[in-house]
């Protein structure tokens, strides 16, 4: 059925694969802006965005209103007004890297997609084969050097822009990433500790990690998040401060800063700034399911072979490869977006760090933390595989 | 296609690594360093490194440079008038390049690296294991030696930027 696909350049073929996952991150990403107002509606018992709707919509009966309440044509709405807006360019600003900030944000946001698996199938002999751009054996490395090379955007945004708050926004952005990437990167050593263990061949790569996650019996089974509760919580608040969300929203406070390293920009660049945070987020919040949430496996202790040797008993065609990707590429989706979600929950609750408690917690909590977290489960893995 | 791979990447290096001296923009200058680091990264990919590739990417593209343009932009530089060269500095120059020159062509030429056997090295690199196994076993002195270098470093840091109330002696 897919030969001609097969037939085409390696080159071709990598092309095509890269667009069809920007194709789906990218909606996503904008679909999310659109989530989180609603999101933040319903928190506070607010009927949020509900008026924009195509007239040809409006004509079907129910189903037209249902969806005008959902809002879901705001995005459109948005996404019209950013690229018809007037893209203005303040004049004191330095006009190369006053441009080349919002590209070198949506780069790395779309690159490290490349490093993450989303699925798996399995072939014709059981084997489970994981479904990605570039199967790398250091995948989480990957994810975190192209993800460390986003800072550079707040910085040259607010370098360029010429003028004081976008500045100090972007001086806390830097300080803010580099900070947490530290415990962040400590915080998931102990699961790659554990999935090397001894006989295996070593490897950083996530794939390893769910298999990991999908073995049987009570351990086996058992996701990471539940084994290593502390490394999945020093992640889970580093994601935070990395991808700049709320408590951690120092940068983009806008009582004290205006708006942040992009307040003098406008229009399309401005979106994709948006863009770029919102791909972070869906690319962290998959990171995390990868580690600590059992990746594409539906539930603890149940496996993806066990849910589809149990779908197999109502489904004739639960076994082919095709089923098994579609549905695990779903699972794995859906918990992702469940992550989303659980970002938007917190933006909503929780008040917004000091900056000096941001810097306190970041290098006298967290990292402390993490150190000793590290060594607890260093010491507790060796003496349980040995 | 990987000779024209590497040709790309040691032209694209080369031309960032010489704005990184030319231009008179400090900004300019740590943004042409990130791109040649970028450029070596490119070419450890081409060797099949990939782990060094990425290492490089996280601390050093990732990290270092962050700091340098963080501190670029902390002290406000303005563009700085070209001096040219003193007869010191010039005297410096050649030297070093010559001794690199050496260093690198008697490396190249009679250096003897341990080969392992290409049939049992994976595609996608060496096992990771394999390098934690030679750096704590074979190199494990180096290693010691420079994360002492680091800490004497950190050291000397906190010692010059910490105020120390109440004592007069020690400024």
């Amino acid at each position: 059925m897919f030969d001609f696909f097969f037939q085409l350049h390696p080159v071709i073929q990598g092309l095509a694969k890269g667009l069809a996952v920007i194709m789906v991150i990218f909606p996503i990403a904008g679909a999310c802006s659109m989530a989180e107002r609603k999101v933040a509606a319903w928190i506070q018992d607010r009927p949020g965005p509900n008026r924009a709707i195509v007239p040809w919509v409006a004509w079907i009966p129910f189903v037209g209103k249902f969806l005008q309440r959902l809002g879901i044509f705001h995005v459109m709405a948005d996404g019209g007004k950013m690229l018809f807006k007037e893209d203005s360019l303040p004049g004191h600003v330095n006009k190369f890297y006053f441009i080349l900030a919002p590209i070198v944000a949506m780069v790395p946001a779309l690159t490290t997609i490349t490093a993450v698996p989303f699925g798996a199938y399995f072939d014709s002999a059981g084997k489970v084969i994981t479904l990605g751009l570039a199967p790398l054996d250091i995948g989480m490395l990957a994810v975190f050097a192209v993800s460390s090379l986003g800072v550079y955007s707040a910085i040259l945004a607010g370098w360029a822009s010429n003028s004081k708050y976008p500045f100090l926004g972007s001086v806390r952005a830097s300080a803010q990433l580099i900070s947490y990437e530290l415990s962040m990167a400590l915080s998931v050593l102990p699961v790659f500790l554990w999935v090397n263990a001894p006989g295996l061949p070593g490897t950083m790569s996530f794939g390893r990690v769910v298999e990991f996650q999908s073995l049987p019996g009570f351990f086996g089974g058992m996701w990471f998040g539940f084994l290593m509760p502390l490394s999945a919580f020093i992640f889970l608040v580093a994601l935070f401060a990395e991808t700049n969300r709320q408590p951690f929203d120092t940068v983009e406070s806008e009582a004290d800063l205006v708006g942040s390293f992009h307040t003098e920009y406008g229009a399309f660049k401005w979106g994709l700034f948006f863009v770029a945070e919102y791909s972070h987020m869906i690319v962290g919040s998959g990171v995390f399911m990868l580690l600590f949430g059992g990746g594409w496996n539906p539930l603890p202790w149940v496996s993806l072979a066990t849910a589809v040797d149990w779908l197999g008993t109502i489904l004739p065609f639960a076994h082919a490869p095709l089923f098994v990707g579609v549905l695990s590429i779903a699972i794995f989706l859906g918990k992702t977006l469940a992550m989303i979600f659980l970002f938007m929950w917190v933006r909503w609750t929780l008040p917004r760090f000091r900056y000096d408690q941001v810097m306190k917690i970041g290098w006298q909590k967290m990292l402390p933390l993490s150190i000793a977290n590290l060594l607890f489960y260093a010491i507790a893995i060796a003496i349980i595989q040995k | 296609m990987a000779n024209f791979l590497f040709y790309a990447f040691a032209l694209f290096t080369l031309a960032t690594a010489a704005g990184v001296v030319a231009s008179k923009n400090a900004v300019n200058a740590a943004m042409c360093l990130l791109l040649s680091l970028v450029g070596v990264a490119g070419l450890f990919v081409a060797l099949n490194a990939y782990l060094l590739a990425f290492l490089l990417l996280l601390v050093y593209a990732g990290a270092i440079v962050a700091l340098f343009l963080f501190i670029v932009m902390l002290l406000d530089m303005k563009e700085t008038e070209s001096r040219g060269f003193g007869k010191l500095s010039l005297a410096a120059i050649i030297l070093a390049a010559g001794l690199l020159v050496t260093g690198l062509s008697t490396f190249a030429t009679r250096g003897r690296l341990p080969v392992g056997d290409p049939a049992l090295t994976p595609a996608l690199g060496p096992d990771i294991k394999l390098y934690a196994y030679q750096l704590f076993t074979t190199y494990l002195l180096p290693v010691q030696v420079m994360g002492f270098l680091l800490l004497i470093a950190m050291l000397g840091v906190i010692v010059l930027s910490k105020r120390w109330e109440g004592s007069d002696d020690v400024k």
